[in-house]
């Protein structure tokens, strides 16, 4: 068996199995430890409303607090843009989303893709220099941060490495990028990553929470 | 060609012109990537070449890679230098049959111990030796005693290369490659399904020229033919860039010519020739007819999942191993938040009291 053959096979199975039973493990655990029944009167009985507002409103930063957060607010939104971009509209992406979704989509020229995964990946080294060097996020950055950081920032540098067939054989990139992206599925329901799945409904949680007192925020 | 005729002079009493010679040799350098400087070396050399004798052993095959050198063109001076080598032995191409086919193998062995090329296609039963045999004798046998005393093996095809179809899952012969099973002689893979007929010619111009067995790649394939893979070199690359890809075999990117990785093509992790020297004199490869590379020159290419999956796609096992997944993770989950309820109602007790 080839280092392709294991990454696309097995490798990729164990990953996904791992990734699986984690999601689902944190998922049904948040959900069984909301609150029982609030027997208090709620001031305001709209809560989706309220829910949906906060999802809204944590999107951009208060108002007060704009300049000085501007990098945070437009790195984070270039990156995420960039990712989101790079991971969905990649042709051979879209073939691999496929072959267990059934169904596709259409995808951008490789030119594109290439240029925002450069975006993506120059942004997130800038944004983990930052935190490395900032004084408050170091202070308030663990393990969990940078391990989080790495493992999304490997697959993106061997993707363009597989891309642009740079430093090795092809099929050595293509496995070393698949494994790599097999290491983020592995580490991704036990760390910061997911966020991706806890963010929106965390927002919205509280969201109806702080309607259902009458809190605006 | 007489024994003691070089090949210099039985091409010209073919009709080839000096001129037509230096193209060929300039051709053969450049194939074999080396300098333009090399290319007067390698006229003198050719030119003054005395035809090695060769001994060429079918075993596990179709026939197809000797079809491939034989009736794949018009005569060239390709085959003009195929014809120049002594080709002593060849079940397929001899007219010998039966003992005096084997007496000539032997004879040819003994006169040119040390010296002869032994060239391979087919791979060796190596599960039961009855399988495949040759007035008697066992592939493997055969092999073991053509190879003890040969100057160099050249394995043509992906079989005698690297086992090939019928060391496909799940190898019913137990079927190997001549590396595996000889591994004190220097082994050049000239693997495809079939191989090149050039690719063959030069490698046997590396021999005449130089003595030597050219440069190979981790595999064991002259690296001048295969140091790059289909898809560096595919006249279709473009489209791909653009992201201009056929969807069927019939659609207007199809008719476009646009790239074939949709559709299987296996170009990007296969390495040969074909994308620059084609077939049939230059012609056409299989991804310029519309089909999709299928990776034949690499090991184990039967294997590796269908022609027709993108390189891309992932083989991501079975939804209920998937589901399964979940379910643990669900009951992990419920069990978790329980616990830390628990833990909560102890906590508050604890309080109280």
């Amino acid at each position: 068996m080839t280092l392709l053959e294991f990454a696309s096979g097995p490798g990729l199975q164990w990953a996904l199995w791992i990734f699986v039973f984690g999601i689902t493990w944190r998922v049904v655990g948040a959900v069984f430890l909301l609150s029982r029944k609030d027997i208090s009167k709620p001031r305001h009985t709209n809560t989706i409303s309220a829910g949906l507002g906060a999802v809204w409103s944590r999107s951009s930063p208060a108002r007060a607090f704009e300049k000085k957060i501007r990098f945070q607010h437009v790195t984070g939104y270039a990156w995420h843009f960039a990712l989101f971009i790079s991971v969905l509209f990649f042709a051979p992406h879209i073939l691999f989303f496929e072959s267990v979704l059934g169904f596709s989509w259409p995808h951008l020229p490789n030119t594109i893709i290439l240029i925002t995964a450069i975006v993506a990946t120059a942004v997130l080294i800038a944004l983990l220099i930052r935190r490395a060097t900032h004084p408050v996020q170091r202070f308030i950055s663990n393990a969990d941060d940078y391990i989080s950081i790495f493992v999304v920032l490997v697959p993106l540098v061997t993707g363009i490495l597989a891309f642009t067939h740079f430093g090795a054989r092809y099929e050595t990139l293509l496995a070393v990028h698949l494994l790599s992206v097999e290491v983020m599925l592995i580490w991704f329901p036990f760390g910061k990553l997911m966020h991706m799945i806890m963010t929106i409904p965390a927002r919205f949680q509280a969201g109806t929470a702080f309607g259902r007192r009458g809190v605006k925020a | 060609m007489r024994k003691d005729q070089n090949l210099g002079e039985y091409l010209r009493m073919q009709g080839v012109s000096r001129r037509g010679f230096l193209k060929f040799c300039s051709a053969t350098a450049s194939l074999m990537a080396l300098p333009p400087s090399a290319v007067s070396q390698v006229a003198e050399a050719l030119a003054t070449a005395r035809r090695p004798s060769v001994i060429w052993m079918s075993f596990q095959e179709c026939t197809g890679c000797t079809e491939s050198l034989t009736r794949s063109h018009a005569p060239t001076l390709e085959s003009l230098i195929f014809d120049a080598i002594s080709l002593d032995y060849h079940h397929t191409l001899q007219a010998a049959a039966g003992h005096g086919a084997e007496a000539a193998r032997e004879a040819a062995m003994e006169e040119n111990k040390g010296e002869y090329i032994l060239v391979v296609d087919g791979s060796i039963p190596n599960g039961n030796n009855g399988y495949s045999t040759i007035a008697g004798i066992s592939n493997h046998d055969m092999l073991i005693e053509a190879a003890e005393n040969c100057f160099a093996i050249v394995a043509v095809g992906t079989c005698a290369a690297f086992g090939g179809l019928p060391n496909a899952d799940p190898n019913p012969t137990g079927a190997v490659s001549v590396s595996e099973i000889i591994k004190d002689k220097p082994i050049i893979n000239v693997s495809g399904c079939p191989p090149i007929p050039v690719v063959i010619t030069g490698v046997l111009a590396h021999f005449l020229t130089f003595g030597t067995i050219p440069e190979l790649d981790a595999l064991g394939r002259p690296v001048a033919f295969f140091g790059q893979n289909i898809h560096d070199r595919c006249y279709r690359r473009p489209f791909y860039e653009r992201g201009q890809f056929a969807e069927t075999f019939d659609d207007e990117g199809a008719r476009k010519g646009w790239c074939l990785y949709k559709l299987g093509c296996k170009g990007p992790t296969t390495y040969n020739a074909c994308a620059t020297l084609k077939w049939n004199q230059g012609t056409s490869f299989p991804i310029q007819s519309g089909h999709g590379c299928i990776g034949c020159s690499e090991p184990r290419f039967w294997d590796k999942g269908g022609f027709y999956d993108p390189i891309s796609a992932g083989q991501w096992g079975s939804r209920d191993a998937l589901l399964g997944a979940a379910a643990a993770g669900a009951a992990l989950g419920v069990g978790s938040a329980l616990a830390a309820r628990a833990r909560k109602k102890k906590a508050q007790a604890a309080e109280e009291i």
